[in-house]
């Protein structure tokens, strides 16, 4: 069975795109293969700088013959509905058989389609896989048509086995393929043919071309971590970079270059990050004193020189590059020692969010919040407040501006450099975290509120305009913040309602709103907070609509509320100003809410990579206080430990056996059986047993739950699977005595009153 | 750098080594622009000639202004004038790049002794409403050209497309002179009787330039040039395409692009006078592309911008 081999070689293919077009290559070119029949052993993508290369062994040499049989109309069928078989199947009719069945001579066509050989497949999947490459931005060039990342030069597609091997035909665009290719461009440009992918791999590294970008990689890694240990330093990890200066290379030469004297006192953040990105530069660092030292550059080739001339020019490229970073640190902390509200003042010119006003009125918003959310978290309001306002000051630093990703960290120095207390500098390093599922969440009370207000006002704010995330398009990361949230009050385990805040941040932009548009004056403002005061409950249903109709509309809804006197009740109530209509504010559910449904969402995603059920989150939201996340997850996961017992599980199913029971029962009397059964009409032992045994829970979960026990609350109720199971068996609920049957419907409706006071477990799967 | 008899001894030599270089491999070599522009993409060569069906190739030496990069001669790489080297050819020849590498050979660069790379760089101007895709070419990890695969100008699809090269001659010429402030640079050979160095010629200029970008050019006069260029520039695109005294029929695609031209280099005046806010930023940036596209347009309605007379009926 043939092997075959493509190379598609171009111009410099950008680093971040090399991987996944390795990837892609061979998807498409072997599901193109696969679809048309011809099956193969195994296949592997390459890439380099210059060549995407794909080997697929064991390729059948030609596709399968098909043979497909269709039944068609008898054959004294009409005329007309013969010549549709016909033209259906591609037939003439001398071409279908007649065959004799039960219900007479019917006519079927065979229609067999012989196998092709693999290199006409070849050339057809390929020819389409390069022109549908699903490259992320790709060009045109010269006067040709076609497109690739750059241009694409030349085609290599040969098919080999024992006898040899043989060019696969293929023209696109006058792009013709051979069983040619090219070394490294300057160590070994001239072209050679290959015979297969062992010999293409072999001659290629002859060429000083190292065609696996794995193994570019663990060249880089090991010289360089090499060349660092034998001057008794240490090559600070970086895989991103690492990949990336892999695919901009094809034949790694790892140089280890000095860095001036003048620098080695900047932050070694600083350092690592305008070496990385500006040179792409690995850092070396002094394991003794945490001091970044050296840096690592990658060369593509070798020169008469061993690298001296390459070396002596990166250096000089550094310098230049750190001698502004330095400018711009001292520069910074001039200011910040001097006086660091030049910053959070310019920051009022900086627009976060045409809608959301100015990263200033951010700060404050989110100093408020902070200031609110201390007490809960364990923080002195007034330091998290403090910690607010400076938090996002490097914002407006240089070293920031030159250097985005070095934000809250500059922060952190200039802040100490001001002298502020440490829990602020931590404060603004921190508050960004986390910023993924695997980054540290902050325990530091300070950072821990201004975390939790920052992104708790990003994530009001945004749904207060209605920019939320929307399939896969989540532009402002709300998914990342209220993750963010999530980790932050389950691993620091905050037990506080999160709508509570949620709600403040809602006033604050609604507050800011009123403010901008001037649409309310001073005693409509006074009127409005005064609303707010006396009738909480309209703050929820404010921030409903904001988030349901926007801000105009909850504005116009605020504005359009007055007092009257209420003769009859003797008290003020709410009316709408126009109707005169007194206004209730709607008994809604939570549920509702779909910025909690958000975070509930997040929290299933979170929770169901900790191995806990959709199902069991579920049961869980649906209980009082489902923004208390820590309190929500405490829940679901004594359930979730629960449901893995034997006596768990199966209470879940007398818990529904009596739920269904029941319920049928009640909808067929039209009565809630609620009023409490009698152990006194208990007939049978085990009717007995099963109310000492409820007594029993009773007193077990009720004081559990007050205390937020779960664990004890649910295995106080698993413990009623014996005697409930002991229950179903022995007595008949539906008995002809109604007395018994309504105390027994009784006792089931204790029962499910005791299990749901734990969970939800009607929405328990199975 | 290494000295050798092949390496450039001066600035200028440099410049005149692209030239030949170029003239040899066939193109056109061109005078600078004879306006202000922010960089040798603006130079009708490349921005009108890239597009449209006609063949193209020019190379040429364009002096650019960035008034915001002034540094008074005192910043050994910055500048607010200085010299790019452009290079336009359409259809982009397949073999680009190695004619690049070629012009590197040309001005001293040894293959043999230096890592050349190309380093993925989008290129994109909002002021010209252009983009293309290609590197920035590094050597020895500093980054000296620009090489650049239009993809669109003026809103413009380009076909064919024109392969684009600029080098920033300065910081090129430092590297290969190994000069570490641009002002120390030899301009001419610096063994003839009247040595000069780029500071002999242009540090005065710096300073003068500086001061009057950063806080003496007039903004009101400025904004009424503004105004004015652009007032010109569309009234030029608005004339009837038939001369009514040649009766010949004339589209004034290029003085209408000069204007835009000057409209750049104003709106750029008036961002280092620091009048220009973040949001006016956009519009004004908006309002030169609006031009710039008006422009191209106006092109390719000409016969070098592929017009055929056929295409009038």
């Amino acid at each position: 069975m043939p092997d075959l081999l493509i190379e598609l070689f171009s111009e410099e293919i950008p680093a971040r795109m090399q991987k996944r077009a390795g990837e892609d290559l061979q998807k498409l070119v072997t599901n193109g293969l696969v679809e048309a029949g011809l099956t193969y052993a195994s296949a592997a993508a390459f890439s380099t700088p210059r060549r995407l290369t794909l080997t697929v062994e064991g390729l059948l040499a030609q596709s399968p013959t098909t043979r497909e049989e269709r039944k068609g109309p008898k054959a004294d069928a009409p005329e007309k509905a013969i010549e549709g078989f016909l033209r259906g199947a591609g037939l003439t009719r001398d071409q279908v058989q007649e065959r004799e069945t039960p219900k007479g001579n019917v006519l079927f066509a065979v229609i067999e389609k012989p196998g092709r050989p693999a290199a006409e497949i070849i050339a057809e999947v390929l020819e389409a896989t390069v022109r549908h490459f699903p490259w992320p931005k790709s060009m045109r060039w010269g006067s040709s048509a076609l497109k690739w990342v750059r241009p694409l030069q030349s085609i290599l597609c040969i098919l080999s086995d024992e006898a040899g091997h043989a060019v696969v035909p293929v023209d696109i665009d006058g792009i013709t393929s051979g069983d040619t290719t090219r070394g490294h461009r300057f160590m070994a440009p001239a072209q050679m043919s290959v015979t297969s992918f062992a010999d293409y791999e072999a001659k290629l590294a002859r060429a000083h071309v190292v065609l696996d970008p794995g193994a570019r990689a663990e060249t880089i890694w090991n010289d360089a971590t090499n060349m660092a240990f034998a001057s008794g330093l240490e090559v600070v990890e970086d895989a991103g970079l690492l990949a990336e200066v892999a695919g901009l290379v094809e034949w790694p030469v790892v140089l280890m270059g000095k860095i001036g004297d003048d620098f080695l006192d900047l932050p070694p953040e600083v350092l690592q990050t305008s070496m990385k990105e500006h040179q792409k530069f690995f850092s070396v660092r002094n394991p003794k004193t945490g001091r970044i030292e050296r840096f690592i550059t990658v060369a593509n080739c070798e020169t008469a020189d061993n690298g001296a001339t390459i070396l002596a020019g990166n250096e000089k490229v550094l310098s230049a590059r750190l001698a502004d970073a330095k400018f711009f640190w001292e520069n910074d902390l001039r200011v910040a020692k001097d006086d660091m509200s030049v910053w959070t003042q310019a920051l009022e010119n900086v627009t976060f969010h045409n809608k959301l006003g100015s990263q200033a009125d951010r700060i404050e918003r989110i100093a408020a919040l902070a200031r609110e959310l201390a007490p809960v978290v364990g923080a002195d309001p007034d330091i998290a407040e403090e910690a607010a306002r400076l938090a996002k000051a490097d914002l407006s630093s240089e070293m920031v501006y030159e250097f985005p990703e070095l934000q809250g960290l500059m922060g952190r120095y200039y802040i100490t450099a001001a002298g502020k207390d440490d829990a602020i500098a931590a404060g603004a390093q921190e508050h960004y975290s986390p910023l993924g599922p695997s980054d540290d969440v902050p325990t530091a009370p300070v950072s821990v509120a201004v975390a939790l207000a920052d992104k708790l006002d990003t994530l009001t704010g945004f749904w207060a305009i209605d920019e939320k995330p929307t399939g896969s398009k989540d532009p402002f990361a709300l998914r990342r913040a209220a993750l963010g949230v999530i980790r932050l009050v389950l691993e620091n385990e905050i037990s506080h309602t999160l709508f509570s805040s949620l709600n403040s941040g809602v006033m604050s932009h609604l507050d800011q709103k009123i403010e901008i548009e001037g649409q309310i004056r001073a005693e409509k403002r006074a009127n409005a907070i005064r609303i707010l005061d006396l009738h909480p409950s309209m703050e929820r249903t404010l921030a409903r609509m904001l988030k349901t109709s926007g801000e105009k509309k909850a504005v116009e809804h605020l504005e359009s509320i007055k007092f009257i006197w209420d003769e009859e009740a003797g008290e003020e109530v709410l009316v709408d100003a126009v109707s005169e209509e007194p206004l209730f504010p709607p008994a809604e559910t939570l549920e509702e809410d779909d910025l909690l449904a958000f975070f509930h969402d997040r929290l299933k995603v979170y929770l169901r990579d900790q191995g806990i059920r959709h199902d069991i989150i579920d049961a869980c939201i649906a209980m009082p206080n489902n923004d208390d996340l820590t309190l929500l997850v405490k829940r679901a996961k004594a359930l979730s430990e629960t449901l893995k017992t034997d006596d768990g599980e199966n209470l879940i199913q007398g818990f529904k056996r009596a739920n269904n029971i029941l319920s049928q029962a009640e909808e067929a009397d039209g009565v809630e059986y609620s009023y409490g059964a009698d152990p006194k009409f208990a007939q049978d032992p085990a009717e007995t047993a099963l109310f000492t045994a409820l007594d029993q829970a009773e007193a077990q979960i009720t004081p559990a739950m007050a205390a937020q026990d779960f664990t004890t609350a649910m295995s106080a109720m698993a413990a009623l699977r014996t005697p409930i199971d002991a229950f179903f068996d022995a007595v008949q609920i539906n008995t002809d005595n109604q007395t018994v049957r309504r105390n027994r419907l009784n006792l089931l409706s204790r029962i499910r009153t005791l299990c749901l006071s734990v969970a939800d477990l009607t929405k328990l799967d199975g | 750098m290494s000295d050798t008899p092949d390496t450039p001894r001066s600035f200028q030599e440099i410049i005149l080594r692209l030239q030949t270089y170029w003239a040899s491999k066939g193109c056109a070599i061109l005078q600078p622009y004879d306006m202000e522009v922010g960089a040798g993409t603006f130079h009708p060569a490349t921005t009108l000639r890239s597009l449209g069906t006609q063949p193209w190739a020019a190379a040429y030496v364009q002096p650019s202004r960035r008034p915001t990069d002034g540094r008074y001669g005192e910043n050994p790489n910055r500048l607010q004038h200085y010299y790019q080297y452009q290079v336009l050819i359409k259809p982009s020849p397949p073999d680009l790049q190695e004619l690049y590498l070629g012009s590197l050979e040309a001005i001293g660069v040894d293959m043999a002794l230096h890592d050349i790379r190309f380093v993925e760089d989008d290129w994109e101007s909002p002021t010209l409403g252009a983009w293309g895709l290609g590197w920035e070419v590094w050597c020895d990890g500093m980054e000296v050209s620009q090489f650049t695969y239009f993809q669109q100008v003026g809103g413009h699809d380009c076909h064919p497309v024109s392969g684009e090269l600029t080098y920033g001659l300065e910081r090129l010429a430092m590297y290969i002179l190994g000069v570490d402030h641009v002002m120390d640079m030899p301009f001419n050979d610096p063994q003839t009787a009247i040595p000069l160095t780029y500071g002999d010629i242009f540090k005065q200029t710096e300073e003068e330039y500086a001061r009057w970008n950063f806080d003496t050019a007039n903004t009101d006069v400025l904004l009424r040039h503004f105004e004015e260029a652009e007032a010109e520039c569309k009234a030029t695109l608005s004339a009837a395409h038939d001369d009514p005294k040649t009766g010949k029929r004339i589209v004034m695609a290029h003085p209408a692009y000069d204007q835009c031209i000057k409209a750049s280099h104003i709106f750029n005046l008036l961002d280092a006078r620091g009048v220009i806010s973040v949001t006016e930023r956009q519009a004004y940036i908006g309002r030169v592309r609006n031009l710039a596209k008006q422009c191209a347009d106006a092109f390719v309605q000409t016969r070098a911008g592929g017009w055929q007379p056929e295409d009038a009926a």
